[in-house]
């Protein structure tokens, strides 16, 4: 006890504050549905094998370039095709007798990999590129920002669908081209705040101590500009799901047989009139995943905002 | 007495849309080892500009050190590499700023902060650090030290803010402390102990100061020699004693005139006319002509030379050309 009473004690002000930030966040309603949202999500991705009725099989082949990929498989089962939602298949059966309900679970954890892998890479491509252009300012600022209109100039999804077109078809090449629609706008998001941040006197002061540049750039700007990035992030979370979704509908995505949302949407349009849980159900997990980060986003804006905080 | 910081011909220009702001222009100032030394002036006449100059601060864009020499210890911190320059600042020369709050970065607790800086140019471990921290923080008589140095700026009034700012500062006893206004955003019964804390702990670790300040009170109070600003030149220097006593510049005379005092009942409290001149487009000359009562001909046309009034008091000024 002696131990923890001792940490308490060193951190005091530390745990003061969390506390306080997690006070302010529990009182905005939305934010906490948006979180209850994603814990279920999350749930659900990690516990997809126990919750589902039927599983895929991976398996190695070779792909016309010659490499080795693994692709999902689900078994057929032509004799269950289409059934409507009934206590065997909650979510009904596609037309090829898979069992809706097992793949959107399993969709799930497609999701948040395609999510968390775009966001992480394109705000990592964002900081070092953004960091090097607010905080050096000059030639290489404007080299890398001309750079970064040129990507932004282009609508993001014609972009993602050129770069995934030329990549070919497959959810690797979709997560590439999303990184390249999506590392613009961190970049442009970390140079503004380095730039707003950078005139502040405890720079300066930091600057007047000694402090090397590295230093300076990752220890007193970077972390006083993270609020409004992470807030992108999360809202981010559920824009590029929805991207991937919308280039897997179009037929530049997952590869068919495997169970993405935008995928299945887009098998499951023919039968609209027949079989309406076919496009129902995936359509439903997508417009939960997007909204859930979008409502924790802007819960998070209003927290770790400093000027609405006190 | 021996030079610790000897500026000669400093000038810094900014480059701005509307034209090239001619900040300083020619500084020339001695600093002795121990000694404390004044810096007045009014609002933009470049006392800040001089601070961040010899720290080699001053931004590009927009700013430029575009001449002069500024000798520390006998090195030339213009000459040197910027990561010479880097191992001087907060080892040898440190700043405290105006604004405590703003100087000390918000996520951080107060004790990593002073930590760095001890780590940055001491070879010594987490533990000597904090150890050395806390030690600083008893020095500038921090309340409950090891409190504050697990607490955050916010945390924190101004003036143990500006405490925790001087210790970070000194941290390193550095041969000179440049205080750029450190008492300006305080209160008045805090700023007495902090001025009392800077000079106390100043004279405990030997090292000399450079104050800059609008206060002549503070000056007055607590250092030894005094410069006064106008308009990027130095215009008189001398010690305390001199410059309150016997002040030779129309603009010091001025500026002691615009003190009020309390056993002298006046209407009207002196000012000096007009406004401090645009220093994009200064006036020709000695840049205080058009304010001056005892302007001539000549003020208008040259820059006037300095001139010794008396031991260690020096004057730039036409009035006293010739009157070696």
């Amino acid at each position: 006890m002696g131990f923890i009473d001792e940490w308490k004690k060193r951190n005091e002000s530390r745990i003061k504050e969390t506390k306080f930030t997690l006070s302010l966040f529990r009182h905005s309603l939305l934010s906490m549905i948006g979180l209850g949202l994603i814990i279920f999500i999350v749930l659900i991705a990690l516990f997809a094998p126990y919750l589902a009725k039927e599983h895929p099989t991976y398996v190695r082949l070779l792909n016309p370039e010659g490499k080795y990929v693994t692709e999902e498989r689900w078994d057929i089962h032509f004799g269950d095709k289409l059934l409507p939602p009934s206590r065997e298949h909650y979510f009904g059966t596609d037309d090829y007798g898979h069992d809706i309900f097992s793949m959107i679970v399993y969709g799930a954890r497609l999701s948040i990999k395609i999510g968390l892998l775009v966001v992480i890479s394109a705000t990592i491509i964002g900081v070092i590129l953004g960091a090097i252009a607010g905080y050096f300012g000059g030639y290489l600022d404007e080299l890398i920002m001309r750079i970064t209109d040129i990507f932004l100039s282009i609508p993001g999804l014609i972009l993602a669908m050129a770069f995934a077109a030329a990549l070919g078809r497959s959810i690797e090449h979709v997560m590439y081209a999303l990184i390249i629609v999506w590392w613009p706008t961190y970049t442009r998001l970390i140079r503004g705040q380095i730039l707003k941040t950078r005139e502040e006197t405890y720079v300066e002061a930091a600057r007047s101590l000694g402090t090397p540049d590295s230093k300076i750039i990752f220890k007193h700007i970077l972390p006083n500009t993270f609020a409004p990035v992470f807030v992108q992030m999360t809202m981010d979370l559920g824009n590029v799901v929805l991207n991937a979704a919308g280039l897997s509908f179009i037929g530049l995505g997952a590869n068919p047989g495997t169970a993405e949302w935008g995928l299945m949407i887009s098998m499951g349009r023919v039968y609209i009139f027949q079989a309406w849980w076919y496009v129902f159900f995936p359509g439903l997990a997508i417009v939960l995943f997007v909204l859930g980060f979008n409502l924790l986003g802007d819960g998070l804006r209003d927290v770790l905002d400093p000027k609405l905080r006190r | 007495m021996e030079d610790l910081l000897k500026v000669r011909g400093l000038k810094t220009y900014f480059y701005t849309y509307e034209g090239v702001v001619k900040a300083l222009e020619g500084i020339n100032l001695d600093i002795y080892k121990g000694e404390s030394l004044g810096l007045v002036g009014e609002t933009g006449c470049g006392k800040s500009v001089t601070a961040l100059s010899i720290m080699r601060l001053i931004q590009w864009p927009p700013g430029k050190i575009i001449g002069g020499e500024i000798h520390f210890n006998g090195k030339d911190l213009l000459k040197i590499s910027e990561e010479e320059m880097r191992k001087i600042r907060g080892a040898e020369i440190s700043m405290i700023f105006q604004e405590p709050m703003s100087s000390l970065n918000p996520v951080f607790t107060i004790g990593s902060q002073i930590m760095e800086a001890i780590t940055l140019h001491q070879n010594v471990n987490k533990k000597e650090a904090e150890e050395k921290a806390i030690e600083m923080l008893n020095l500038v008589r921090m309340p409950d030290p090891e409190k504050v140095m697990n607490q955050y700026p916010h945390e924190l009034s101004g003036g143990m803010q500006q405490r925790a700012m001087i210790a970070m500062a000194l941290s390193c006893r550095p041969s000179l402390l440049i205080a750029d206004e450190p008492t300006t955003a305080l209160d008045v019964t805090v700023q007495a102990q902090i001025l009392d804390v800077v000079q106390r702990v100043n004279k405990e670790l030997g090292s000399s100061m450079l104050l800059i300040t609008h206060d002549l009170g503070v000056v007055a109070q607590i250092c030894d020699r005094v410069a006064v600003m106008y308009a990027g030149y130095i215009v008189e220097i001398g010690t305390v004693k001199q410059i309150f006593k016997n002040p030779q510049h129309p603009y010091t005379k001025g500026l002691m005139n615009a003190i009020p005092k309390i056993h002298v009942k006046t209407k009207r409290l002196e000012v000096i006319r007009g406004v401090v001149p645009n220093l994009i487009t200064p006036p020709s000359g000695c840049r205080f002509h058009p304010r001056c009562d005892h302007a001539m001909d000549v003020c208008k046309k040259k820059v006037p030379p300095v001139t010794k009034v008396e031991e260690e008091h020096y004057v730039a000024c036409f009035l006293h050309e010739g009157a070696k």
